[in-house]
């Protein structure tokens, strides 16, 4: 790219370059993406209009796969258990992690270790932290239930019963996530100048009245980050499920994403897991748009 | 992001001040909690350690009465470990390489050149982390068998090779580098990919760290997507070998354990001389 051609090539491309440059340079990028991100995603919503179980030739439906979709009780539960899901782990998770921001934002002894220790499980594979998890849920022998039973406390069926595998995926979740949002909000937290504080103090608010008057206001483009992020990592839950209940005991834990690993790799499905691809996609899109008009919103309010 | 990082590190003046009683009270809450967010790897520990009928005496002791480290040794030869280690390295190592340098390409591109079309095609690349894999998995693993590369390196690597949050992270990185350096350069001859190479690389440390390392951890640490291109054993990479091991009936969780504990060592070294470039990288997805 960087030598000189000679002869008429070399006028075209002195001329050229640097119109030409910009598309080269995003150009293994960008074909790896049309290729496995694109096309696919064009072929997903076509596939959705078919019929098709890798045998044979897809047959066209049209909206057939929808009108099964609504009907089908298995599909509701996962939309419901999505929901569930994804209620019970974002707020909570955001909730701990502010709280523990704003601690490890004060000035304290062995605040950076503290900080390493929450980080930890960010990064660990979520089969690690699942078969972990599995462990100590376990109904006979994990330590949960042994603890329990130290306290004098009954034993639950965690991960065996329908009613109780939801909150322990949620529990295990909340462990995974806290550390991700604490670092975000710590990030936000020490951007915010010290002398609106200082001014606070003057006039007398209390550490409620400035967290609710200065820090709280101040951190909401953080809030909605992280909420857009949070939703997106809910409904994107596969490996942590798929090790820990594989969706069960029955269809309890089974979410959306599963759903369509299911249909897909173990009905061949293809047609009908596409639409349930389809269907997760528009709930993404507009759970975003909606986002992005609220935050609009609020911020031509203030 | 420099700016986070010094924000982020303790205030060592700080430590000298005598701490008030709340600062006492969120100390002692939060070491609290710090101690319940480590119990799990403890936990994780301690089973793989401790002689096996001890997991099943139903008492809630944290200690192991002894230490058992042939455990280890013992689970590691139950399945070809070896093999998934050399797969996962191995697909890491090459997808840091191909990854970082044409996703540093790209984001450099995005921010530093203007072409038509550059704001719609970085929007549709950002809209792409919305996208859940399972829903594009399908045709992808098609594209991919198409291609002859089911149960290879290639098919795991090559549709991941360019990250949408590494190019984000890079643009955000590279936009704040002067374009007066790039200027310079141009008017002394140099040619584009020269300028790319020597002016703003060199330049380009603090993200080419967290890029690498972010890259390292989401290729050791992927699951769904080889689950559905890996399908022969040998080509196994170690989460897909622990899943394995976890039975529906029976599990060995001593094994599974000591195995678990050895499958997170390397990420958990990485973070610990690398640090700070996690936590950067964390961070500045939430400054912009």
């Amino acid at each position: 790219m960087t030598t000189q051609r000679s002869g008429g090539e070399a006028g075209w491309w002195a001329r050229n370059q640097r119109r030409v440059i910009p598309y080269l340079f995003i150009a293994p990028n960008m074909i790896v993406f049309t290729v496995f991100v694109f096309v696919p995603i064009v072929f997903s919503f076509y596939m959705s209009l078919n019929e098709w179980s890798l045998i044979g030739d897809p047959i066209f439906i049209g909206l057939g796969n929808y009108v099964d979709l609504a009907q089908d009780a298995d599909f509701w539960t996962a939309f419901l258990n999505t929901l569930v899901y994804t209620v019970g782990t974002v707020p909570t998770s955001m909730a701990l992690g502010l709280a523990v921001a704003v601690g490890l934002n004060r000035k304290l002894p062995g605040r950076a270790l503290l900080r390493s220790i929450y980080f930890v499980p960010v990064i660990i594979s979520l089969v690690a932290t699942a078969l972990i998890a599995s462990w100590m849920f376990n109904d006979n022998y994990g330590v949960v239930n042994n603890a329990l039973a130290a306290l004098g406390l009954g034993s639950v069926p965690w991960l065996s019963s329908p009613r109780w595998a939801m909150p322990s995926l949620i529990i295990t979740t909340l462990w995974i996530r806290l550390g991700f949002n604490m670092v975000v909000y710590l990030a936000a937290l020490q951007s915010i100048p010290t002398e609106l504080y200082d001014a606070a103090r003057v006039d007398g608010a209390t550490g409620r009245r400035r967290f609710l008057h200065i820090t709280w206001p101040l951190l909401r483009p953080t809030t909605f980050l992280l909420l857009i992020l949070n939703v997106i990592y809910s409904l994107h839950v596969f490996d942590l499920i798929y090790v820990m209940t594989g969706g069960g005991p029955g269809f309890s834990t089974t979410v959306l994403v599963q759903y369509i690993y299911q249909q897909a790799f173990q009905e061949s499905q293809m047609g009908y897991a596409s639409a349930i691809g389809v269907v997760l996609y528009l709930m993404l899109l507009i759970f975003t748009v909606f986002q992005w008009w609220f935050t609009r919103q609020s911020e031509n309010v203030q | 992001m420099s700016r986070v990082t010094t924000a982020l590190q303790g205030d060592k003046k700080g430590r000298r001040r005598r701490m008030s009683g709340g600062d006492v009270a969120v100390l002692g809450l939060l070491i609290a909690g710090a101690l319940v967010m480590i119990f799990p790897l403890y936990w994780m520990l301690a089973t793989a350690v401790r002689p096996r009928k001890e997991l099943f005496n139903g008492d809630f002791d944290l200690l192991p009465s002894q230490l058992v480290w042939s455990n280890f040794s013992e689970a590691w030869g139950k399945l070809p470990f070896t093999q998934s280690y050399i797969n996962s390295l191995a697909i890491a190592i090459i997808a840091v390489v191909v990854t970082v340098f044409i996703n540093l390409l790209c984001g450099y591109t995005f921010a530093k050149y203007k072409f038509w079309g550059r704001d719609v095609l970085f929007l549709l690349l950002i809209s792409t982390l919305m996208i859940p894999i399972q829903v594009i998995m399908v045709p992808e693993f098609l594209i991919v068998s198409k291609l002859g590369w089911v149960n290879t390196y290639w098919g795991v690597l090559v549709p991941r090779a360019a990250e949408a949050f590494g190019i984000f992270m890079v643009r955000q990185f590279m936009v704040s580098i002067p374009d007066e350096l790039i200027e310079a350069a141009r008017l002394d001859g140099a040619g584009e990919f020269t300028i790319f190479r020597k002016v703003v690389l060199p330049l380009s440390w603090p993200v080419i760290a967290v890029l690498t390392i972010f890259t390292f951890m989401w290729r050791w640490n992927d699951f769904a997507w080889p689950l559905v291109v890996l399908q022969d054993r040998a080509s196994y990479t170690v989460p897909l070998g622990l899943s394995l091991m976890k039975g529906q009936y029976y599990t060995d969780w001593t094994g599974l354990m000591s195995m678990s504990l050895v499958s997170i060592v390397p990420i958990l070294l990485v973070f610990i001389f690398f640090q700070r470039y996690f936590i950067q990288g964390i961070a500045s997805t939430g400054m912009k």
